[in-house]
């Protein structure tokens, strides 16, 4: 759980997890495209997300292929957050959104 | 790319992931709802509501079956109104009592609902397996979603 709160808790490793979120399974190349950051950082990035289980990885052919893996964050979430409070997050989350967006 | 693999380590046997995924009685206690086939290559299998009705959410015919090592199965709308997707569920046994379990869904790009679907429901699925494996008991399961 350590690694998972730290790989977390670099902004350049979250924009990695949103671009795979947008787009599951991409190469290296593709997780490069369009970003500032030089590839060398980027494998780093995700070394540590794959270290922490956020990222899975699958070959196909020579290809290196990055999944997003939410796995260990449902268990974060298991750990505080009770079977009666889920329902209640979930609409007050909804709340929320919908208030920015009128707010936009 | 509309796939999805999810990996997640849990500290029991690869039988025991086997049978969690293949025994009703003990899906039925993490996942909610229970998977039911013969599990022999070629054989139907059904993923049946967890209410006793028998009610089929999801069917199709098992592609792979290596136990406790790699089950493969085709995933299709029990109306079958779309191409089959393909789920495989691969064990792996790392040493020191650790279980490597990634399920891969694949095969989901004439089905874009269903992938939207259940890219809420592996990852969940998956943490209440672990839980219930390591611990003897799940903390959530669908209850407060109260569908599903």
């Amino acid at each position: 759980m350590d690694a998972v709160f730290r790989a977390l808790a670099d902004p350049s490793r979250r924009e990695l997890l949103d671009r795979l979120f947008a787009r599951n399974g991409q190469t290296l190349n593709d997780l490069c495209d369009g970003l500032e950051m030089s590839r060398q950082a980027v494998t780093k990035h995700l070394g540590i997300l794959e270290e922490a289980n956020l990222v899975a990885v699958q070959w196909r052919g020579r290809e290196k292929l990055h999944y997003l893996n939410p796995v260990p964050i449902f268990d974060i979430a298991d750990r505080w957050i009770g079977k009666f409070e889920r329902g209640r997050l979930r609409a007050l989350n909804d709340l929320k959104k919908n208030l920015e967006r009128e707010e936009k | 790319m509309s796939d999805f693999v999810y990996v997640t380590y849990i500290y029991t046997t690869p039988q025991k992931v086997w049978d969690a995924i293949t025994r009703p009685e003990f899906a039925h206690r993490y996942w909610m709802h229970t998977n039911v086939s013969d599990w022999k290559k070629g054989s139907r299998w059904e993923h049946q509501h967890g209410d006793g009705s028998g009610r089929v959410l999801i069917d199709g015919t098992v592609l792979e079956s290596d136990p406790p090592r790699r089950l493969a199965m085709t995933w299709s709308r029990p109306d079958h109104s779309k191409e089959p997707s393909r789920v495989s569920f691969d064990i792996a046994e790392l040493g020191d009592g650790l279980v490597c379990l990634t399920v891969t869904h694949d095969r989901l790009e004439q089905d874009p609902a269903m992938a939207a679907s259940i890219s809420g429901g592996w990852p969940k699925v998956l943490s209440n397996l672990k839980s219930l494996l390591e611990t003897g008991k799940v903390e959530n399961l669908w209850l407060a979603k109260g569908k599903e």
